[in-house]
């Protein structure tokens, strides 16, 4: 075989194993928490059909593009070959011109059309996702920190707002409206199994608006770097059925756990009386430290450090002692505990569900 | 003007080129090495320096790919990771993409439409030396952990001077002012050497594609590098102890989104800037290697055009997370679509040139046509990034991470390695070795699409940017175990090029003056060209003056006793008068030294600004003292004097 | 390359030092934390004159420290009494006036122990590598850390000149007024 047609043949090779693999990621790619394709409310939803639309449509003109491309090399194999190094300038023909810039003018018409096309389904899927409204919705002011998540559920009653962090429940199948401020630096908010993404500006508070259709736990992450733990700052949507969540809120509103134990007792000690109390708040004791996480409630969460570790004993117990090691650069200090007091604080941690 | 052109067997060629000879010599030694002021050894310089930091830039890639290779990898840890990924992103974009674009077109520019150096000569080495200050500034800063570690676009309040104590992001704006000094050196250079210095006959529609796509960037060059001087120099402003300006401090008026208003009014056209030159690249090897003349050459230039004014008005595709107006961001949505015309023009014709030619497979189409797949599938992703609805999904994921570097690798890395391999004859005289390159080409191509295709799926399932590790549960560890593979494989075709490089520069197959028969008229001249590129000037009658029957007369009767060159109209390129060229001067290093110097000072102290300009001043008194200046500015040919001394030097010959 | 080598030596001896500034420490070891039981308020001693060795605070030269105890400042509540250097209830401590001596050691003791009439003791309440950086950043406050590393202005409203900006104030101690 010629040199020649053996890099038409392998050029046409490597666009095959590309299709192939494109084939192969879009079908794995669509399961999972955090995923753009996996819808589990109505925005998200119109946005992946949005993203089908257009997928198919690209795919289509990428195809059209590369068969006229190969076309183009390949035909030309049926004359006789030119050497490299050629003098041979071809001249060209009016007619065949002039062929050419009709068709390429029919193909920029038609690129036009399915620009316009693609934009008008843009701008529908837009306002569908800008019509999601209700008159007395539930509103969860979300803040962002570095490298957390706070939630306040307001509410008119002020003894009934509820203050918690990186852990949000949603009622499936009501609008949700999500306040969005920051605390310092640019964040981005965004659970990709719900919405696509809303910055968090100091200085430019937005909404956004949310709608859980099917139960579940979904996985959000901050979306804009914002410094050393961007990384490492996610949240948790867990949205569940009406009475579930009701349940959920009330126990969220009502004061923390008293604790019952020696331990739990002596752990509540170490808390208020050595750093603890310094940054974190916990409803129902003096503790009201607005710089860190409140911890009303903290055993009821499923991950902790803004989705990091796992809400387990042996984690938290890294965590106190050295957050630094799970987050370098985060605010919580390291801790000079000795075990006797750790092990009375995890209890009384545990205890607070 | 016919007493300037004579029939050619009249002129005594070989002594012409060597009194030209001893006018354009350099100095030797050292000395010469620094005052030149030749635009080829400039160019040449840029680019080495260039791949230089391409290469830093792909180390530094690399080692950001191994600490993402597996969730909770410590290879890397989030202070390091963020001076890596802002200074990776810094170099590719200020230090490398648009010093290349801009330094092939300072040495083929001239060439290409038949003159003999650039419109300013000591100017440009000035660029040159302002360039390298900007990222030894970068890397010296990078090395002694005082790399800036916000990003490439380095938004506030992150960057401002509460969240980003210290002094890294101050080593951020001013290398970026030192380096878009040099990038607005380079297009005024192109601009004014375009638009006065072309061959007679070289009417606007005679323009060689490239020279259109150089001049179009110069033109975006000088509409964008302003805003982000502006932005960097408000973010320096805010952070500057004793100044403390509240320009994105919202407590005090001011706002945090100013700044990205400002940065990527610059950003977006930015991109245009590294991808335009590229296309005149692509619009240059295609004719030569199809054997005929391009097709829609007015449609390919009117494209250009339109891409440079819509580019303009994308900036907001960046921002649609933000709270900007909704109606607003559709407007950005249609522009940013609209976009795809043109450049979709461009890619129709040149696979019409393709369709009605006989392409010979040589390494420079072959990287032609691996641009061509790669970069429509890019441009089809920025379709969808358009939407923005989608975008809100995809915004800051790894899908934006495929989206740009199919865009920029694909788009212009590609048809760079094009032109260095159609080119490489003309600067050295021999050929790039073809089996090494062909190693090179489908190592990088497999190696490429390795690394950045599985970033599309990774973006979708969720994966944002800009983040040093991932969680076990997150399920990327194997794509971005893949990514790094390919990674891997890119390095070593890299290597590879930079062997073939080494070893062809004097060991390569001999070419001639014109091994690929190309018509522009670079390829009229010697492999490499003289100091003096032509020893006649030539004139044109069409817009492939090499393709041409017959040959058209040269220009005769420039000086061959001081550096001489011709000043022509602006829309029919007749010849208008002589120019004089300066000699070669030490004053560019020294007001380089003075201009970068006093920036990096002002880093640490304000005095440095006033105490700089007033240097600067002195400096510039000497390099505009009388005497240094050319002679003859505006002596035009009309004067029976001057005929006469043509002649008189005419019959000389 | 002559610009490159002139601009390289200058800024290698400029960056030499900023290196130091730039650390970001994440988990570090308090700077002479077990030298604590060596402070004395008073620096007279029978028999003679002082041994006490001057401890140094480097992180008065890091500019991460030093925004950490500015940050501190605000979260522990020292702007509570203290307000952001003026004083209130608490003295000023932006001014050169110290009561209860300015080298670090003994504004570290300051914060650990507490004082007569109103300073609480934080001991125990914040570790000790955060209170060097509160002291450091105390003493930034009267202009007495790097100017380089210092803190630059804040994004809040505004509420005097940075404290890179202000102006060395020579530390004197006063006897405490009640």
């Amino acid at each position: 075989m010629s040199r020649r047609a053996r890099e038409h043949k392998a050029w046409r090779f490597n666009v095959g194993a590309g299709v192939i693999l494109l084939m192969l990621f879009a079908a794995s790619g669509c399961r999972g928490s955090q995923n753009v394709l996996n819808p589990g409310g109505s925005q998200a939803s119109h946005i992946s059909n949005l993203w089908w639309f257009y997928f198919w449509i690209t795919v289509s003109i990428y195809c059209l593009v590369l068969i006229f491309l190969i076309s183009a090399i390949i035909r030309t194999t049926r004359k006789p070959f030119v050497p490299a190094g050629s003098r041979e300038v071809l001249p060209t023909n009016s007619d065949e011109e002039r062929r050419k810039t009709i068709f390429i003018g029919a193909a920029i018409g038609l690129s036009l059309a399915t620009l316009f096309v693609l934009f008008l389904a843009d701008l529908f899927t837009g306002r569908s996702l800008h019509s999601l409204r209700a008159a007395d919705a539930l509103t969860i002011k979300v803040t962002g920190h570095q490298w957390w998540w706070e939630a306040v559920y307001e509410d008119q009653v002020a003894s009934n707002q509820v203050t918690t962090a990186n852990e949000i429940h949603l009622p499936v199948g009501k609008p949700v409206q999500i306040k969005l401020a920051s605390h310092d630096v640019i964040h981005s908010f965004w659970v990709p199994n719900l919405h696509g993404k809303k910055d968090l500006i100091p200085g430019h508070p937005t909404t956004l608006w949310i709608q859980a259709d099917k139960a579940g736990v979904y996985r959000g992450q901050c979306a804009e770097f914002c410094g050393h733990q961007h990384a490492h700052m996610r949240l948790l949507v867990v949205a569940e059925d009406e009475e579930y969540f009701q349940q959920w809120l009330s126990r969220e509103r009502s004061n923390a756990h008293i604790p019952e134990t020696e331990n739990q007792i002596h752990g509540e000690k170490v808390f208020l009386q050595t750093t603890c109390v310094m940054c974190h708040a916990i409803q129902g004791t003096v503790a009201n430290g607005k710089v860190g996480p409140n911890l009303t409630h903290v055993a009821n969460r499923r991950m902790l450090a803004a989705g990091r570790i796992p809400n387990a004993r042996g984690y938290l117990a890294g965590w106190i002692l050295d957050p630094q090691h799970l987050k370098p650069g985060v605010q919580m200090p390291q801790h000079n505990l000795s075990s006797d007091q750790l092990q009375a604080l995890l209890d009384y941690l545990e205890s607070l569900n | 003007m016919s007493a300037l052109v004579l029939e050619q067997k009249e002129l005594n060629e070989p002594l012409e080129r060597v009194a030209l000879e001893r006018v354009w010599k350099r100095p030797p030694g050292f000395i010469g090495w620094i005052t030149t002021t030749h635009h080829k050894d400039i160019a040449i310089r840029y680019i080495v320096t260039a791949f230089i930091f391409f290469a830093l830039a792909g180390i530094l890639a690399f080692f950001m790919r191994l600490q993402l290779s597996f969730p909770e990898n410590n290879i890397l840890g989030p202070d390091r990771y963020n001076q890596f990924f802002t200074v990776h992103g810094m170099t590719m974009m200020f230090l490398f993409a648009v010093p290349v674009m801009e330094a092939l077109g300072l040495y083929f520019v001239p060439l290409m439409i038949g003159t003999r150096n650039v419109a300013f000569p000591r100017m440009n080495a000035f660029g040159y030396y302002t360039y390298l200050a900007g990222g030894i500034l970068l890397y010296v800063g990078l090395f002694l952990n005082i790399g800036p570690d916000t990003g490439w676009f380095s938004y506030v309040p992150l960057s401002g001077p509460q969240f980003s104590p210290g002094k890294r992001v101050d080593f951020w704006a001013q290398m970026i002012t030192l380096t878009e000094i040099a990038a607005l050196v380079g297009a005024v250079e192109i601009i004014v050497t375009v638009f006065k210095m072309r061959a007679p006959g070289m009417s606007l529609n005679r323009l060689p594609i490239f020279v259109w796509a150089q001049l179009i960037t110069a033109f975006m060059i000088i509409f964008a590098m302003p805003a982000i001087m502006l932005g960097s120099g408000m973010l320096a402003m805010d952070r500057l102890t004793h100044v403390s300006t509240h320009f994105f401090n919202p407590a005090e008026g001011g706002d945090a989104l100013l700044y990205q208003h400002i940065f990527w009014f610059f950003g977006h056209p930015e991109v245009y800037i590294i991808f335009i030159p590229a296309t005149g690249f692509v619009s240059t090897i295609i004719p030569v290697f199809a054997r005929r003349k391009i097709f829609g050459y007015t449609a390919l230039v009117l494209s250009l055009i339109s891409i440079g004014f819509i580019g303009f008005g994308l900036w907001v595709h960046h921002m649609f997370a933000t709270p900007v107006p909704e109606l607003g961001q559709s407007f950005f949505t249609a522009a940013s679509m609209m976009i795809a015309i043109p450049s979709g023009i461009q890619i129709f014709c040149w696979i019409a040139t393709l369709w009605g030619g006989k392409p010979q497979m040589q390494l420079p189409l072959l990287f032609v046509l691996g641009f061509i797949a790669l970069f429509v599938l890019g441009g089809l992703t920025g379709v969808i990034l358009a939407s923005v609805s989608l975008d809100l999904q995809v915004h800051d994921t790894f899908f934006v991470v495929a989206h740009f570097h199919y865009v920029l690798i694909g788009g212009a890395v590609f048809p760079l390695f094009a032109a260095i391999y159609y080119w490489f004859p003309k600067w050295t005289g021999r050929l790039l070795d073809k089996s090494l390159g062909l190693w090179h080409f489908w190592l990088f191509f497999i190696g490429f699409n390795l690394t950045f295709f599985p970033m599309h799926q990774l973006g979708l399932k969720g994966m944002p940017r800009r983040i040093y590790t991932y969680a076990y549960d997150s399920g990327w560890a194997n794509l971005n175990l893949l990514a790094t593979t390919g990674a891997a494989i890119m390095g070593i075709s890299i290597v590879l090029f930079l062997i073939n490089v080494w070893r062809s520069r004097h060991s390569g197959v001999n070419a001639g003056p014109n091994p690929w028969h190309s018509p522009t008229l670079e390829w009229a001249t010697e492999s490499p060209p003289p100091d003096y590129n032509f020893v006649y000037l030539p004139t044109v009658q069409s817009r492939e003056p090499l393709w041409d029957e017959v040959s058209p007369p040269v220009v005769c009767g420039l000086s061959n006793r001081k550096r001489e060159s011709l000043i022509t109209t602006l829309m029919e390129a007749a010849p208008d008068h002589r120019y004089e060229l300066p000699e070669d001067s030490i004053w560019p290093v020294i007001l380089a030294l003075v201009v970068g110097g006093g920036i990096s000072w002002a880093i640490f102290d304000p005095w440095a600004v006033p105490i700089s300009a007033l240097l600067t001043f002195i400096v510039l008194c000497f390099w505009f003292w009388r005497g240094n200046e050319p002679a003859s500015l505006t002596h035009h040919v009309q004067s029976s004097e001057d005929l006469q001394l043509l002649k008189s030097e005419a019959n000389k010959i | 390359m002559k610009s490159g080598f002139g601009l390289l030596t200058a800024s290698f001896l400029i960056l030499i030092s900023g290196c130091k500034r730039e650390d970001r420490g994440f988990r570090v070891s308090a700077p002479a934390a077990n030298a604590i039981q060596a402070i004395s308020l008073d620096p007279i001693h029978p028999g003679g004159a002082s041994t006490d060795e001057l401890i140094k605070n480097d992180y008065e030269e890091n500019a991460y420290a030093l925004s950490e105890g500015k940050r501190l400042y605000s979260q522990m509540n020292c702007v509570g009494c203290h307000a952001h250097g003026g004083g209130g209830m608490g003295v000023p401590l932006m001014d050169d006036k110290w009561i209860y001596g300015s080298r670090p050691e003994q504004v570290f003791a300051t914060i650990v122990e507490g004082r007569p009439n109103g300073m609480p003791s934080f001991r125990g309440k914040i570790p000790d590598y955060q209170v060097w950086a509160l002291v450091a950043y105390v003493r930034s406050m009267s202009g007495l850390a790097s100017q380089n590393a210092a803190p630059n202005r804040d994004d809040h409203m505004h509420l005097g000149p940075p404290e890179s900006s202000r102006e060395q104030q020579s530390p004197k101690d006063v006897p405490p007024t009640k």
